[in-house]
């Protein structure tokens, strides 16, 4: 497995990244805040507007280093792709399935599979490690829920039946996500899923997980020679990572919703890290930003086995090593595709 | 791992300058400068065979020297710093 390698997040709005040699430089009012060499890194992450030159970007695109372009808030905004972008022998059959609703279905019913798992262990987690803080009964009875749902989710073969049983188990699930926050209760509640904005400070954590996420599973994917933008689940539309929103549906709990979690249980976050703005949308602060994104990497380098492969990776890997295995059964390698399946 | 390399280029020879000009800027495109000839360099062993080959054609064996300090991978324990410009850690958190 490959070694992970460092992320820049560059959060100061009006910096510019450059090359030289080879290293990148982080340029701020004509003076370099930051220099570091290219072979170290995995990806470069701006949220400011400045940008980047192209002779860095030439560069990046060469070593496989992925540079996304986000908004302040983390929503993403461009990629920067090379020339050649990995296989078309193996694109063109994702192509082909993709046009095929069956056989869509039948990936897309591994993805939501791994969802529906991941969440349950979300769950069974909760009521193991905190038995007396929260309604284990009602956590046992969504659970059962779940577990029913992927007996249900094997024995379908169309995307909007597979669409529904999904929505009513996520569903489900999101009506535990408030029981699941188990401290700073006043400031931080979960009434409901909203976005672009977020209207509270639990959406505004959720959106900015799901942002950092979609950007790394789309990275990942294009790195195995997969088109992010072809999904089975969801459908085309332009400018959509559709396959990295797929492969994403599997990671949401385990990954971003347990990561947010414990930001607030282990009280990382306060009320004070976010601004409400008078249209109600909720942002959160510079620092807040920083500090967040410092445990993110934290977290991106825990070590867990991998179901599937049986080997000690990082957090970070499991995009790259997902997309792995979808690429190995799309060019029939192995027979299905194994979703993550954590407990 | 972490490598540490200096350098000792002999200036009043001919063309040290320029020697030790392109010394360093090779240097620096492996690893980050932490005092004037001295850079730590986050590798793996391939990289660090190519640095060694391509620093060892820059010089002049006759009058100038490199020396490389291998430090391994748990290399934290082993680098204290004291004083002024502290130099980057890039395998730690990179947010600017």
């Amino acid at each position: 497995m490959r070694r992970l390698l460092n992320t820049i997040y560059v959060t100061t709005p009006d910096a510019y990244l450059a090359l030289k040699g080879e290293n990148v430089l982080i340029i701020k009012d004509d003076e370099t805040i930051g220099r570091v060499p290219l072979h170290n890194l995995e990806a470069i992450c701006t949220f400011g507007h400045q940008g980047a030159s192209p002779a860095l970007m030439a560069a990046c695109v060469e070593q496989n280093i992925a540079i996304v372009f986000l908004t302040s808030n983390g929503r993403f905004r461009a990629r920067v792709i090379g020339p050649s972008n990995g296989n078309v022998v193996l694109r063109k059959t994702q192509y082909r399935i993709s046009d095929d609703e069956q056989k869509s279905a039948h990936i897309a019913r591994h993805f939501l599979v791994g969802k529906l798992y991941n969440a349950k262990w979300t769950l069974e987690r909760m009521t193991r490690d905190h038995a007396l803080r929260i309604d284990v009964e009602k956590f046992k009875r969504v659970s059962a829920h779940l577990t029913e749902s992927m007996k249900q989710l094997m024995t379908i073969d169309d995307l909007e039946v597979l669409r529904g049983v999904e929505g009513n188990a996520a569903s489900a699930y999101f009506s535990l996500l408030d029981d699941m926050i188990l401290q700073q209760k006043q400031d931080f509640f979960f009434k409901g899923r909203n976005r672009r904005p977020p209207l509270d400070n639990v959406n505004a954590l959720l959106s900015f997980a799901y942002s950092l996420l979609s950007t790394e599973v789309g990275a990942a994917l294009e790195g195995v020679g997969l088109d992010a933008y072809v999904g089975f689940l969801h459908r085309d539309r332009p400018g959509r990572m559709s396959l990295a929103l797929d492969m994403m549906e599997e990671l949401r709990s385990v990954y971003a919703d347990r990561f947010v979690l414990s930001l607030i249980n282990l009280k990382q976050v306060q009320a004070s890290d976010f601004l409400k703005k008078e249209s109600g949308a909720v942002l959160m602060t510079d620092d807040a930003r920083k500090k967040i994104l410092q445990l993110w990497k934290d977290k991106k380098e825990e070590k867990i086995t991998h179901p599937f492969l049986k080997e000690k990776i990082s957090w970070g890997l499991v995009p790259h090593a997902q997309a792995l295995l979808l690429a190995r059964f799309i060019r029939g390698d192995i027979d299905a595709y194994p979703p993550f399946l954590w407990k | 791992m972490l490598v540490l390399i200096t350098y000792d280029v002999s200036t009043i020879s001919d063309g040290g300058t320029r020697r030790l000009r392109v010394v360093a800027k090779k240097c620096e495109d492996y690893g980050v400068r932490v005092q004037n000839s001295v850079f730590e360099c986050i590798v793996d062993a391939t990289q660090l065979k190519k640095l060694e080959i391509e620093l060892e054609e820059l010089i002049d064996p006759t009058v100038d020297s490199l020396r490389f300090y291998i430090l391994g991978n748990n290399h934290k324990r082993k680098v204290n710093h004291i004083g002024a410009k502290p130099s980057l850690d890039v395998e730690g958190p990179l947010i600017f």
